[in-house]
């Protein structure tokens, strides 16, 4: 009896494993027949989200698909929502084991795993997005969203009623405070009695907790609603109470037609284009770019129909003057929540200053966790 | 209605059906994949070939899969512990995050400690961190008797906070531009890896804490103690057997070894404590502890399975798969496993045959 069983037993082991490497061999040699593939030059992206984010991880993906329709040399690939932890050192090297010959890693929590395999790969360029180590085949790069933060903070700033605004914001990191404080000295340039109110959520990717945090906002007094989160729930919620918000990443007014002012928002394409034909060229070198509104890799999202023609203007002569170099964001006097001055009148803050933003401006009302 | 089916229990669920009706239900899971696949316009065949190719196809595939699996075993041997007194430990998270936390404590300290010190320091207080964690819901559960689900659960969020609270506080790299990270930790506090491979000896903890195990919980006295009481506290009870002492001393046993797994990744993997430390391996692994009948051997043999699962689940990605598949994949494992678990204990009967 014991016998038969183990019988049994052995005869599903056994097929199981037939299946299993059968399946292992089987299609083996139609992979290598591919010729098209080689050729091509491969670029890879890791992202941190799903593609279908509606956000940060979705504005990278048409990064890609803009190099790959403007560069048909070029066969792009990605991996999507792999976690910040042990997987990203083995998603890179996969990619890299692959072909790929240039990565773009686009998570702040990829940024040793970047490094670590960058070391074994030296023929192989990285790009990392929003970290600050670099090797001599990693370069980093970001773009400077605190400037199209501060114009949508003007037209936040001109549509509050109740002098409240709202900002759903996932971690306390520099680029998440320098957001805040960018957009609360748009929303103050046009309106020095309007507040501020920050959440943290502590989450980038969490289309309910995100819709809840704004709620909670708007329970408290917010008419508009911004936010630096992934997805449209914060803008979903402004919506559902009749009130406004401002988007982040990319044109949310899809999701919430009748809420969202504007939206700050990333425009990667062209600059994946310059890397990799500087990698194509040999001429890449190992910078850590940070790119501005001239540049183009950050803008805003055309504006809602509410949006009237006098904050449109009063936006746009701001921009120009960001754009022309005449006058940035974070050029004095700019005062701390205690009323501090912090920089002084004819004084700009440095970029180093700005990358490790940990305090807020006068008008937040919120605390940054140390 | 005459020809009513009936559940039956059954009195003496056999030894074969409960090896193979988990292995058929694994199956079964790949089958309904496959036909998702198939569905969505991709060749489920291909996809699977990938998906092995990727996990276990070459050397690097293969080592990385075990590196995926050490905290999977440490885990699941962990709550099973737990398990077999009917514990139910779904803390793992938790006190893996607090093995982690106090296994940084030391690194972060005194780095200057020589390695000897370093590694089996930072061991004991990953397993006092996890032990810990797992002894408060166990005092409340003995002495109140407070559901421990509800309760290690709730520690789960309580523990991944404190981490979070000490990133991005206390234990922030000064030199790291105010980002969540602590300072990475010095080359003494580095478990030591097999060849080039990310392989470290957490390996062999986890395959040495196995067979420990299994003695402990086969052999000994203790072992047979813990599982009459997980079978009836009443007649343990009767029996004279101490039950509350010894929930304190399982659900220690069970969030130690979760809180070495922690001990494990930071020190063999991460190098340093962060946020986002683990995606989820204290929860995967009830699964493994549940897949693999609480048996310590098996346990190491799914925790690879899954393993191979989340490093194939990726590696398909760059054919055009989503990322939702290998999650997919999983829960529909665990869907046929529990559904197969159920048969194993009950048959259909109908009420006609009952009668005769």
């Amino acid at each position: 009896m014991k016998n038969r069983k183990f019988l049994i037993l052995m005869t599903v082991v056994m097929a199981l494993a037939l299946v299993l490497t059968g399946c292992g061999g089987k299609k083996e040699e139609p992979k290598k027949e591919a010729p098209k593939a080689a050729e091509k030059l491969k670029v890879a992206f890791v992202y941190v989200g799903p593609v279908g984010d509606a956000g940060w991880t979705y504005a990278h993906d048409q990064g890609r698909k803009y190099l790959e329709s403007k560069m048909p040399d070029v066969q792009t690939v990605f991996v999507e929502s792999v976690p910040e932890g042990a997987d990203s050192e083995r998603v890179i090297t996969q990619l890299v084991e692959q072909g790929a010959k240039v990565v773009f890693t686009t998570s702040f929590g990829y940024m040793d795993p970047t490094i670590n395999v960058a070391k074994k790969y030296p023929g192989v360029t990285f790009m990392h997005c929003s970290g600050f180590k670099t090797a001599p085949n990693v370069g980093t790069y970001f773009g400077r969203m605190y400037q199209a933060r501060y114009l949508s903070g003007i037209a936040a700033g001109k549509q509050t009623k109740s002098n409240t605004i709202g900002y759903v914001a996932a971690f306390p990191i520099p680029e998440v405070v320098r957001g805040i404080n960018a957009f609360t000295l748009g929303v103050r340039s046009v309106n020095p009695q309007a507040k501020v109110k920050v959440i943290w959520t502590n989450t980038w990717y969490d289309p309910a907790k995100e819709k809840q945090a704004a709620m909670s906002l708007l329970d408290a007094g917010a008419d508009v609603i911004a936010q630096h989160q992934d997805t449209p729930g914060p803008m979903q919620a402004a919506q559902e109470k009749g009130k406004f918000g401002i988007g982040y990443n990319t044109d949310m007014s899809k999701m919430a037609p009748k809420a969202v002012l504007t939206s700050p928002v990333w425009n990667w394409g062209p600059y994946y284009v310059k890397v990799v034909e500087g990698v194509k060229n040999k001429t890449w070198k190992n910078e850590q770019y940070w790119g501005s509104m001239k540049e183009n890799v950050i803008d805003l999202a055309p504006f809602g129909p509410m949006v009237t023609d006098d904050t449109k203007k009063l936006i746009a002569d701001s921009k120009k003057k960001i754009v022309d170099g005449t006058w940035d964001v974070f050029w004095g006097p700019v005062k701390d929540q205690t009323g501090a001055v912090k920089i002084a009148a004819g004084q700009k803050m440095s970029d180093a200053d700005m990358l490790g933003f940990n305090w807020f401006v006068e008008g937040v009302d919120g605390t940054i966790p140390k | 209605m005459a020809m009513a089916v009936k559940l039956e229990k059954r009195l003496n669920p056999s030894a074969a059906m409960n090896v193979i009706v988990p292995l058929v239900s694994v199956l079964a899971a790949f089958v309904v994949g496959a036909i998702f696949l198939t569905l969505t316009d991709r060749d489920p065949l291909e996809v699977y070939t990938a998906m092995f190719k990727g996990a276990l196809g070459s050397q690097y595939g293969l080592a990385e899969t075990v590196v995926k699996a050490i905290p999977l075993m440490l885990c699941a041997l962990g709550i099973s512990a737990a398990f077999r007194m009917q514990l139910w430990n779904i803390g793992a998270e938790g006190q893996f995050y607090m093995g982690a936390f106090a296994a940084s404590y030391l690194p972060l300290t005194y780095p200057q400690l020589p390695i000897w010190l370093m590694l089996p320091g930072m061991a004991l207080l990953g397993c006092f961190g996890g032990g810990l964690w797992g002894l408060a819901p166990a005092m409340l559960r003995a002495r109140w008797k407070v559901n421990e689900i509800i309760t290690t659960l709730m520690f789960n969020y309580v523990a991944i906070l404190w981490v979070d609270f000490l990133v991005y506080g206390p234990w922030k790299d000064p030199k790291g531009f105010n980002f969540p990270l602590t300072a990475k930790f010095p080359a003494s506090a580095a478990l030591p890896t097999f060849g080039d491979s990310r392989i470290h000896v957490g390996l062999i903890i986890a395959v040495v804490l196995a067979a420990v195990f299994w003695v402990v919980f086969e052999k000994s006295r203790w072992g047979f103690e813990i599982k009459v009481i997980g079978a009836s506290e009443q007649a343990a009870r009767y029996a004279g057997m101490n039950i509350r002492r010894n929930i304190y001393w399982v659900m220690l046993l069970s969030g130690a070894v979760c809180g070495l797994a922690g001990m494990a990744e930071v020190s063999g993997i991460v190098g340093r404590l962060q946020p986002n430390l683990s995606p989820g391996y204290g929860y995967t692994a009830i699964i493994v502890a549940w897949l693999s009948k609480l048996h310590p051997a098996a346990i190491l043999l799914v925790s690879i399975l899954f393993g191979a699962l989340q490093v194939g689940g990726f590696f398909v990605q760059t054919m055009g798969v989503p990322a939702s598949v290998a999650a997919m994949l999983q829960g529909a494992v665990l869907f046929f496993v529990v559904g197969g678990e159920f048969l194993t204990q009950y048959r259909f009967v109908s009420s006609r045959k009952e009668v005769a």
